[in-house]
């Protein structure tokens, strides 16, 4: 569950990169956020993860009030939350395999729970049988992949998307598309941000537009949204 | 913490520095001139302190007693010199052993004239003791103490040497201080640069990190271990070139220069090494760490 309550952030005097926003987003939710550049989409995501702190009101995550966490557990509360960019954000210098158990790594896996969750996530996004491939020798959609992957091996129980689609082409966008509404599926919840009309108008789901920090319209199905 | 992310951060800590061959070389070869010159600084000092040590335990107080004590006062009188801590030996010269000494030196050829005193020994109160001390900065506080006691008439002793030597022990210890801190300082300063490009490199790598729940340790981990290993490296080149050196040196002097083998002998290579290898790894590590964890704590915010 996400929930924000009158939350503004302004990061110097002038206009606020987000403005009063009223959010209620239950577990197990597929929700798009759309906007133009400057919309205060990606200070959104920022501010779910804890990178940025709100100026103004407060933030519930799976009902953690994000103003009540110390800073030596933001890492503990993070791992309830997988994360993908636009530019994919995987380590270069490690191959498919290595990339994904590099989040089990991080966050203190034992080995052998890692050897088994990572084919296993690998195999959900389809990519088993690249784990040896370095990401320069896979196509940009598989490297998404590759970064779901390694946002869902931990079990989050939310999932946020910037853009995830904006490096794709349609076809590869799509099938990514598909592989997060399948994650939505298993109980998910999924935020996406993007700018990708065609894919919010088809996959009916609810819709959040934000224009200069501001919540215009939430649009709950989908059904009737109009760019 | 797991023994899988304990290699893990060693081989992440390993990887860093061979990322950043050129910055860990440099890293390394600095630290490496800085124990090596510590090493020899060290060298010099203890070989040095051990013959200043050689010097002081000759330098001895006498003391001289007045005319009408017993024997048993003069004894009563060692008994407490002996107790002083800053005392190591103390030698009684009765009267008859001192005017034998004195005829050894200054009858020497020509003991026919020392007949003349054969009943009668003219250095008859010239009973004496001859005390070594360990320390000799603590001469003076020694003779205040012994001219205190009863039965004492003079205690003679050597201003000069003793301040002499005291003064330059000083000198010695100010002046490697100094060179040391500077040496660290240096040391310090290039393993922070060292790791400060470490993270530059790593940035992305770092924000992934933290972005999936990595702990602040996690992801510190590595820059500390990279640090330690180049304090480890930079300490373990010198200490063992070092230790091949001492060894042929002394060898080498002792051959070539038999004729200082009477004022200069060094200490044997165990000795030195027994202290300056746990002394020299200590400081590449702790170097190594305290560079690491400054430029951590500047430019990491987790």
């Amino acid at each position: 569950m996400i929930k924000l309550e009158n939350v503004s952030k302004a990061y110097s005097a002038g206009i606020p990169a987000l403005n009063d926003v009223n959010l209620h987003i239950e577990q197990g939710e597929f929700v798009f956020v759309v906007g133009d550049s400057g919309s205060g989409k990606s200070t959104l995501i920022k501010l779910l993860l804890k990178e940025l702190e709100p100026t103004k009101g407060s933030i519930m995550i799976n009902n953690h009030r994000l103003g009540n966490i110390r800073h030596k557990d933001i890492p503990k509360f993070r791992r309830n939350i997988g994360v993908v960019f636009q530019d994919f954000r995987l380590l270069k210098d490690r191959n498919v395999y290595e990339n994904v158990a590099f989040a089990q790594r991080a966050i203190g896996t034992p080995v052998k729970t890692m050897r088994r969750k990572v084919p296993a996530v690998l195999s959900m996004v389809g990519l088993a049988a690249k784990y040896k491939s370095y990401p320069k020798e896979i196509s940009g959609g598989e490297q998404q992949r590759v970064a779901i992957a390694r946002a869902l091996v931990n079990e989050p129980k939310i999932l946020l998307a910037d853009e995830p689609t904006g490096n794709l082409d349609a076809h590869n966008a799509w099938e990514i598309m598909k592989l997060l509404e399948e994650i939505n599926q298993r109980g998910t919840t999924v935020l996406v941000v993007t700018h990708n009309q065609d894919i919010v108008r088809a996959m009916k789901k609810r819709v959040i537009t934000m224009r200069k920090g501001v919540v215009i319209e939430d649009e709950r199905t989908g059904e009737d949204y109009e760019d | 913490m797991r023994i899988s992310t304990f290699f893990y951060t060693v081989k992440q800590g390993a990887k860093n520095i061979w990322k950043n061959k050129m910055f860990s070389l440099a890293s390394i070869a600095t630290m490496s001139a800085c124990i090596f010159l510590f090493g020899v600084f060290y060298s010099v000092v203890v070989n040095f302190q051990s013959v200043v040590r050689e010097v002081e335990s000759g330098v001895a107080v006498t003391v001289f007693f007045e005319d009408d004590v017993t024997q048993k006062q003069m004894d009563e009188v060692g008994e407490q010199i002996g107790k002083r801590v800053e005392v190591s030996k103390k030698v009684f010269v009765s009267a008859d052993e001192a005017w034998k000494n004195f005829q050894k030196i200054y009858f020497k050829g020509a003991e026919d004239m020392a007949e003349g005193f054969l009943e009668d020994n003219p250095l008859a109160h010239s009973a004496h003791y001859e005390v070594y001390m360990n320390d000799i900065s603590m001469q003076n506080s020694l003779v205040t103490y012994i001219q205190s006691l009863k039965g004492v008439k003079e205690v003679k002793s050597s201003d000069i040497a003793a301040n002499t030597l005291t003064d330059f022990n000083r000198l010695i210890g100010y002046v490697s201080a100094g060179i040391i801190l500077i040496l660290l300082c240096v040391a310090v300063f290039l393993i922070s640069n060292t790791v400060t490009i470490g993270i530059a490199v790593r940035k992305e790598e770092i924000a992934i990190m933290k972005l999936i729940g990595a702990t602040d340790f996690f992801v510190r981990a590595p820059f500390i271990v990279e640090g330690i290993l180049i304090g480890i490296i930079g300490s373990v080149l010198p200490l063992a070139l070092l230790y091949y050196m001492y060894r042929n040196i002394i060898v080498y002097v002792g051959e070539k220069f038999r004729w200082l083998s009477g004022m200069l002998e060094f200490l044997p290579v165990d000795k030195v090494f027994s202290t300056l290898v746990p002394v020299g790894l200590l400081l590449g590590v702790g170097i190594g760490l305290l560079g690491s964890r400054m430029t951590i704590k500047k430019h990491l915010k987790v």
